[in-house]
């Protein structure tokens, strides 16, 4: 279990985190969201015990991570955003290295190395020195020597950073093979891919958390954002409007804008008011074109959340 | 200290798959053998002063490959974020520093053995002793270890690999100018001053000769301890800032 209290972190006289407080139990996969200078890498960072706190404890497994690093440090594999790799070794070589930095030995790793490869997909690559791969296999020995120790807990600062689609989806499926057997930290500004990764994520903006929980507890907040999107072909927007704005639960019409030969209204609402919608519409006699629907998703709440804050600052 | 071998094994495997290790090997045994060719040998001379020559001359191509090979050490490191793995894994940083400064010190030490015809060519035409050379290849070695640990040190300040040259060879300069610093000062300075020199007068004044003085190993001894230490703090207080 990770606790985390009031943890800060400065940058001689600037503040990057914190102080935040925050828990994680085993085997939760957690994504930490966030715009770029959240202070997401700031935290990963103090966690992995790659940087001390300026304040605050981070304990791990009930060891303190500032007191005792070295001991925290067996249990976690760290991948940072540029994975930490020697370019003059070959692939082999350097998981061994990396194995042998976190106190395997020579029998463990020779039972332990082919597991990781053949779980990477480094197989074809195994003898290659490492500067001649591509930026997707690089990214691969990164998770490889976070994970080849087999530590508890597995932090990955934007795993996806810089690889084309193809290699963001093998790199998904790689993370939720890697979830089953270990507590994961994944760290992306990248909505979608937290989203389909992530058991619980933690939304982190201007060094502060501003929201924690499961993508549904998020999306389902007292100040949830549903809308209603409606095109009709009329002359007469004025009427749709007022028509629009008797619709209980409606707090605001946008709009109209001309697209498609029609005019676009966008309906904010409490409740799902598509019936409604649609009823004001036909007894209007107005023609129908679209009538869309959504609900505040993950990129509503993220927009919301890191939105709200930045307007407060 | 098993982290310190691991990492040992490491570097010094780095130095002999890249290019650096063997352009430097190779450049350090060009010079040192033109050099001797040129100001060693250029006239007759009592062998014992061609042996003081052809150290005088591997000393100062020995100081700046102790540079070169130290500053990447940590710097490149920094530069490419491999630190990392370092940092995170469960080592102490006085391990890291060790691992690297002997894996440089070994090959330098190699390098420098590299020359040792030189002298045994001096041997065979003139009258030298075996425990002459011998003084003469711990004063190179000590030398180097101070070297080393002063390029290491600089490595660990600035994460610009050209930056760290600089500062190394700054800060080598600045020990070896203390020696005439101190000859333009009133004692008690000019004493202080002369034995904190780094070449004139530990090197020079004693190995070169072929004379083993205690106080000259001591002192190479402890600015290397020193600056180890340094280094090992800096890297320390890197994950506080």
């Amino acid at each position: 279990m990770i606790r985390v209290e009031n943890l800060s972190k400065y940058y001689g006289g600037t503040r990057a985190l914190g102080p935040v407080s925050f828990e994680i139990e085993d085997g939760e996969t957690v994504g930490f969201l966030g715009l770029n200078g959240a202070g997401k890498t700031t935290a990963l960072r103090v966690l992995a015990c790659d940087l001390r706190p300026s304040a605050g404890s981070v304990t791990i497994d009930g060891v303190d991570a500032v007191a005792d690093p070295h001991e925290v440090r067996k249990r976690i594999g760290f991948q940072p955003e540029n994975p930490p790799l020697y370019g003059d070794m070959t692939v082999t070589d350097y998981l061994r290295f990396a194995g042998e930095l976190r106190g395997m030995r020579k029998p463990e790793l020779k039972k332990r190395l082919p597991e990781v490869i053949d779980m990477v997909d480094l197989g074809d690559v195994a003898h290659q020195v490492i500067s001649t791969l591509s930026h997707g296999y690089k990214q691969r020995v990164g998770v490889a020597q976070a994970v080849v120790h087999n530590p508890k807990l597995l932090i990955l600062d934007e795993p996806t950073r810089g690889l084309d689609p193809v290699q963001i989806v093998e790199m998904r499926k790689l993370v939720s093979n890697l979830k089953k057997v270990h507590t994961v930290l994944i760290s992306s500004h990248i909505l979608t891919e937290i989203s389909q990764t992530c058991d619980r994520l933690l939304i982190l903006g201007k060094g502060a958390i501003l929201g924690a929980g499961t993508e549904a507890e998020l999306s389902g907040a007292k100040s949830e954002i549903r809308q209603v999107t409606v095109a009709v072909r009329t002359d007469n927007t004025k009427a749709v409007r007022d028509a629009l704005a008797k619709i209980e639960g409606v707090t605001e019409i946008g709009g109209p804008f001309e697209q498609g030969g029609g005019h676009v209204f966008t309906v904010s609402c409490t409740t799902d008011v598509r019936a409604d919608v649609s009823r004001a519409v036909v007894g209007g006699e107005w023609d129908l074109i679209k009538l869309d629907y959504s609900r505040s998703e993950l990129e509503n709440t993220f927009i919301r959340l890191v939105g709200g804050r930045d307007a407060s600052n | 200290m098993r982290a310190t071998s691991i990492i040992f094994r490491r570097e010094l495997g780095a130095y002999l798959r890249s290019p650096i290790g063997w352009v430097v090997a190779a450049a350090l045994l060009l010079l040192d053998g033109l050099l001797f060719q040129a100001f060693a040998m250029e006239r007759a001379a009592l062998s014992a002063d061609v042996l003081r020559a052809f150290f005088m001359w591997t000393s100062i191509t020995t100081g700046i490959a102790s540079i070169v090979l130290s500053v990447r050490l940590v710097a490149e490191e920094r530069q490419t974020g491999s630190m990392v793995l370092l940092n995170t894994s469960p080592v102490h940083d006085v391990e890291i520093v060790v691992g690297k400064f002997l894996a440089a010190f070994v090959f330098l030490c190699g390098m420098v053995l590299l020359t040792i015809y030189m002298p045994l060519l001096i041997k065979v035409h003139g009258k030298i002793t075996y425990t002459q050379i011998a003084v003469g290849y711990l004063g190179l070695f000590l030398m180097g270890a101070t070297g080393i640990s002063v390029g290491l040190f600089a490595g660990c300040l600035t994460r610009n690999q050209l930056a760290a040259y600089f500062l190394g060879g700054f800060f080598l300069g600045i020990m070896d100018a203390l020696y005439h610093l101190g000859k333009v000062l009133d004692p008690p300075l000019r004493e202080t001053f002369s034995s904190l020199d780094y070449w004139w007068e530990h090197f020079q004044l004693g190995f070169m000769s072929g004379v083993l003085n205690l106080k000259d190993v001591v002192y190479y001894g402890a600015v290397t301890y020193f600056f180890l230490l340094l280094s090992v703090k800096t890297l320390e207080a890197k994950r506080w800032q």
